[in-house]
């Protein structure tokens, strides 16, 4: 299959690529680039734990090419915050730590960056407005209770 | 209480790395020279598999080797075990056909394992996948408890007469009889458990990894207890001794009971890794999840209660059909019987019960422990039933269940169904949801709900379940073929930091944090100087891993265990170093001291003196802290709770929403409150994703409606209100933390305070029945019925 050039921006450094054209955003991160935060949880574009940060949007990188991420910046959840020792988290991740907004954390990398989509468009959402984003977010294990408050408080409003 | 010990709610030791995308989950491994591997899979629920052709797949590009059932056949392969002995009410042993993990001759489910393609990248393992040609002789199906049990009835195993995997009874059927026979009133109801498909959001995934070097096999697998993997697997399917078998369970997102279970791919992907010499992986689609992960619940029961005039319940009297689908899976026997008939005493002290259940083989996939696996089933009769003998008979709803309670004083209670219930107090946890509902607002509340052209209902149940499993004792008699038990090692290392290797598993439950604070409480230490090491066999301690809301009150009470041991080799170090007696030595806050007096030393420095023995009492004790425990339960533990809903229902749509839902629950001991309410949380959203969205449909051919997330419907963030939860806590009366379990209360309570708050918002318009999950469409069509109007009916013709 012939390949396509790619050159983006992914967790602020220049990346260069030759990708098939069917290839997925997301195996291109996984596979070709070794980011195993981005995870894969279903095969519908329905449950959002694949979710990355492209051209500032958020979007499900399991319903992208990989090429049509040419000239993006990308950021996954491990562009979030630098990962070193004493690192500090993105206040979406600390929010998310500080209300308990994970459990077995699958679906956290895209809760993560979706809302930080969210309160970048709608800085202080209210509870109904963090409800009804994610609704292409699908968390089984923390009934979203904490996962609301977490997004809120992140956003620099709510509780 | 420390700052990081029992009762604080510290912030989660695990998150970080989850946060950071540095989880490492299964299919985020990646081992040198790996092959992929895709099943397939029958397309069609029951057949005859007359020819395999895999020639056109081997040579497809990339492929490697395509296998059979044939193939595993050949290389004497055991089926997939069960793990639990269940006997019908004749003394014969339940039916337990062979359950190969690639199926030689006849598919029974879609989904069911027919070959395995195996190739040097995914893709190319999936495109030859669709060329490999089997001729299937499509047999006829059956797909419900329903179908299984007509007389006539095509069989599933042509050796399972009457498709009855068992007929199992619990009770004395004779004194309930005669309950029944001096009853006042008598209360009957069709209840119907609608079938679930769990779906932990990482789907499974597993890589065979043989190391020809060492002969050393490893299994990387997303699995609540790999031990339990590496026993099953290793004894029974594949002939591998333990020593020569590591199971890894890495970070597991997330399991529900789906991911306890020895599942065939598991099996598949080591052998063939032996059999190549090469890594095999293979990772499920969703879709692959739905068809192949085992299901939950699918009941089908018909109970009656029996009353006095006061409305005394006098016995319960239940017969249940349970679907266990094509196969009997790991607990399949286990959860209709001993974990289901045992809790029907419920909350009260109704004094004669019996309880039949017919476990039936359908052409379905096998349905085995999904969150709270069989107790979810009877509190949801019990509850069901008792409002309705409410309505029956004119009493009201609480008033009837605080009457039946057993009552505070009477416990350690013996129900007639084999429990014996340690401790709780079930008007406390009533009085406290009572008022955190404000039930007695509730009639202003649906005036104004009328004002707006909606129906309002609330709703209420109680419950107890049975977790912590389990006493061996008690489990072996009960046909367990396993001792339910846990480890713990506690390693203190030379500069007085501590590492826990665990036999429990977390998946999400947040072990590392949990058990991090019971050793900071008991060794006075801070948690950052705790690691907790879990599901690795190569370094984990053979232990029973986690299901059944057991981590806390079993492998915590070992981890206990084990420090109890540090603590009283500590105590003779100290008496060394300090020139006293044990027996004077005292141990609190991470200091050993000579009571009544000021000489201490503390724990980091007798932890160095057991590893730099210089000044030691070499002559009476080994160097070294380090201590090994297995604890084994002296009885199950018994949550118990009320749970409260509050729902709007549009009549001109159907549409429910849940305004209000109270939990009052009783853990016991509570270790970290914020883990417990998170528990608690994600427990009641799957318990009223059962009772509103969720069920599992298989048209009459056996196909999967709803084999994916356009069609099985997740609860969303939307669907939720705000939880509002709280506890009343009675320790556990038998384990050194009074723990009693918390993972599973949510999805077992609050199911049928969802439908009788449903319920109680259409009766007032006529409706006298509903059934999980209460959807839109079966509200709409309800109120049709009940107003008269033919347009539901019409719809639905």
């Amino acid at each position: 299959m012939p390949t396509i050039a790619l050159t983006l921006t992914l967790n602020g450094k220049q990346v260069s690529a030759e990708v098939e054209p069917n290839t997925l955003l997301v195996d291109f991160l996984r596979e070709g680039r070794g980011l195993t935060g981005t995870h894969v949880g279903c095969d519908t574009s329905q449950c959002g734990a694949c979710v990355v940060l492209a051209g500032g949007r958020s979007v499900k990188s399991c319903t992208m090419f990989a090429f049509e991420t040419e000239g993006l910046e990308v950021v996954t959840i491990e562009g979030l915050a630098p990962a070193v020792v004493g690192g500090e988290l993105h206040p979406m991740q600390a929010a998310f730590r500080e209300h308990h907004g994970l459990q077995c954390g699958f679906c956290t990398p895209g809760m993560v960056l979706s809302a930080v989509d969210l309160v970048r468009r709608h800085p202080n959402p209210d509870e109904a407005q963090v409800r009804h984003w994610l609704e292409g977010n699908i968390c089984r294990c923390t009934g979203y209770h904490n996962i609301v408050k977490a997004v809120q408080a992140g956003g620099g409003g709510g509780s | 209480m420390s700052a990081t010990g029992i009762g604080a709610s510290v912030k989660r030791v695990e998150d970080h790395r989850f946060l950071i995308g540095r989880g490492r989950y299964t299919d985020d491994i990646n081992r040198p020279g790996q092959l992929f591997a895709v099943i397939v899979r029958s397309p069609v629920a029951h057949a005859r598999i007359a020819a395999i052709d895999a020639g056109e797949a081997l040579a497809a590009p990339g492929v490697v080797a395509v296998y059979t059932g044939a193939d595993m056949a050949a290389d004497e392969v055991g089926g997939l075990p069960c793990s639990w002995l269940v006997y019908s009410k004749d003394g014969s042993e339940m039916k337990e056909p062979v359950h190969p993990p690639l199926v030689p001759d006849r598919a029974r489910h879609v989904g069911d394992q027919v070959a395995v393609v195996i190739a040097e990248t995914r893709a190319q393992a999936k495109a030859a996948a669709g060329l490999v040609d089997v001729d299937y002789q499509e047999l006829p199906v059956l797909v419900t408890c329903g179908d299984a049990i007509t007389d006539g009835a095509p069989l599933v195993w042509d050796d399972v007469p009457g498709n009855t995997c068992f007929d199992w009874e619990i009770g004395d059927k004779a004194a309930t009889d005669a309950a029944f026979a001096r009853a006042d009133h008598v209360v009957r109801l069709d209840v119907v458990n609608n079938r679930l498909i769990p779906n932990a959001m990482e789907p499974r995934c597993a890589i065979g990894d043989y190391d020809p070097g060492s002969d050393l096999t490893t299994l990387y697998t997303t699995s609540q207890n790999p031990h339990v993997i590496r026993l099953l697997m290793g004894n029974f399917v594949l002939g591998i001794p333990e020593s020569k078998l590591r199971v890894v369970a890495p970070d597991v997102g997330g399991g529900f009971g789906s991911k306890i279970f020895h599942y065939a791919e598991e099996a598949i992907v080591t052998w063939a890794s032996r059999k190549l010499g090469r890594p095999v992986k293979w990772t499920a689609e969703r879709s692959e999840s739905f068809m192949s992960d085992a299901h939950g619940r699918d009941h089908v029961s018909h109970a009656e209660l029996a009353l006095d005039k006061e409305g005394t319940f006098l016995g319960l009297r239940v017969s249940t059909v349970a679907n266990v689908g094509a196969y009997l899976s790991t607990f399949g026997a286990a959860v209709p019987t001993y974990l289901y008939g045992t809790l029907l005493s419920g909350c009260y002290r109704t004094p004669a019960i019996y309880c039949e259940v017919r476990a039936v083989f359908t052409n379905t996939v096998p349905v085995d422990a999904y969150r709270g696996a069989g107790r979810p089933e009877a509190a949801y009769l019990i509850e069901r039933i008792v409002d309705e003998a409410a309505r029956e008979l004119g009493i009201d709803r609480v008033e009837l269940r605080r009457r039946n309670f057993i009552p505070v004083d009477a416990f350690p209670y013996q129900t007639p169904v084999a429990l014996e219930y340690d401790t709780g107090n079930y008007d406390a946890t009533l009085d406290r949801a009572l008022e955190a509902s404000d039930w007695q607002g509730f009639a202003v509340r649906r005036q104004q709900a009328v004002g707006r052209g909606m129906l309002r209902g609330i709703g209420i149940s109680t419950y107890v379940e049975a977790c912590g499993l389990a006493p061996s004792n008690v489990a072996g008699q009960l046909g367990a073929r396993a001792g339910l038990y846990e480890s713990a090692i506690v390693r203190v290392h030379p500069t007085g930091s501590v590492t826990v290797f665990t036999g429990s598993h977390s998946h999400g439950q947040g072990h590392e944090t949990t058990f991090a604070q019971i050793v900071s409480d008991r060794l006075g230490i801070d948690i950052e100087q705790v690691e907790v090491v879990h599901g690795d066999t190569e370094k984990i301690p053979f232990g029973m891993g986690t299901y059944g809301s057991r981590s806390l009150a079993v492998g915590g009470s070992a981890v206990v265990k084990a420090l109890d041991k540090i603590v009283e080799k500590g105590r003779k170090i100290a008496a060394h170093t300090l020139e006293a007696s044990a027996e004077d030595i005292e141990f609190a806050d991470g200091e050993f001291r000579v009571a009544g007096t000021d000489r201490a030393t503390a724990f980091a420095d007798v932890a160095f003196s057991a590893y730099v023995p210089h000044d030691y009492p070499l002559e009476e004790l080994e160097p070294g802290l380090e201590a090994s425990a297995f604890y084994d339960p002296k009885n199950f533990t018994f949550p118990a709770g009320c749970h409260v809903c509050e729902v709007e229902i549009d009549p001109e749509t159907g549409v429910v929403r849940v305004v209000a839902v109270t939990a009052s629950d009783d853990v016991g001991i509570v270790i970290n409150p914020m883990i417990v309410d998170g528990q608690i949380h994600g427990g009641l959203a799957q318990g009223i994703g059962q009772a509103l969205y969720e069920s599992c449909v298989y048209d009459e051919s056996g196909q999967l409606l709803t084999g994916s997330y356009l069609n099985y419907c997740m609860p969303r963030a939307a669907d939720f209100p705000f939880f509002n939860v709280g506890n009343h806590v009675t320790p556990c009366t038998h384990n050194p933390l009074g723990a009693k379990g918390v993972g599973e209360v949510g999805s077992i309570g609050v199911p049928p305070a969802v439908i009788n708050a449903v319920l109680d918002a259409l009766v007032p318009v006529g409706v006298t029945g509903i059934e999980m999950p209460a959807t839109s469409e079966k509200v709409w069509r309800a109120i049709c019925d009940a107003k008269g109007d033919a347009k539901g009916r019409a719809v639905a013709s």
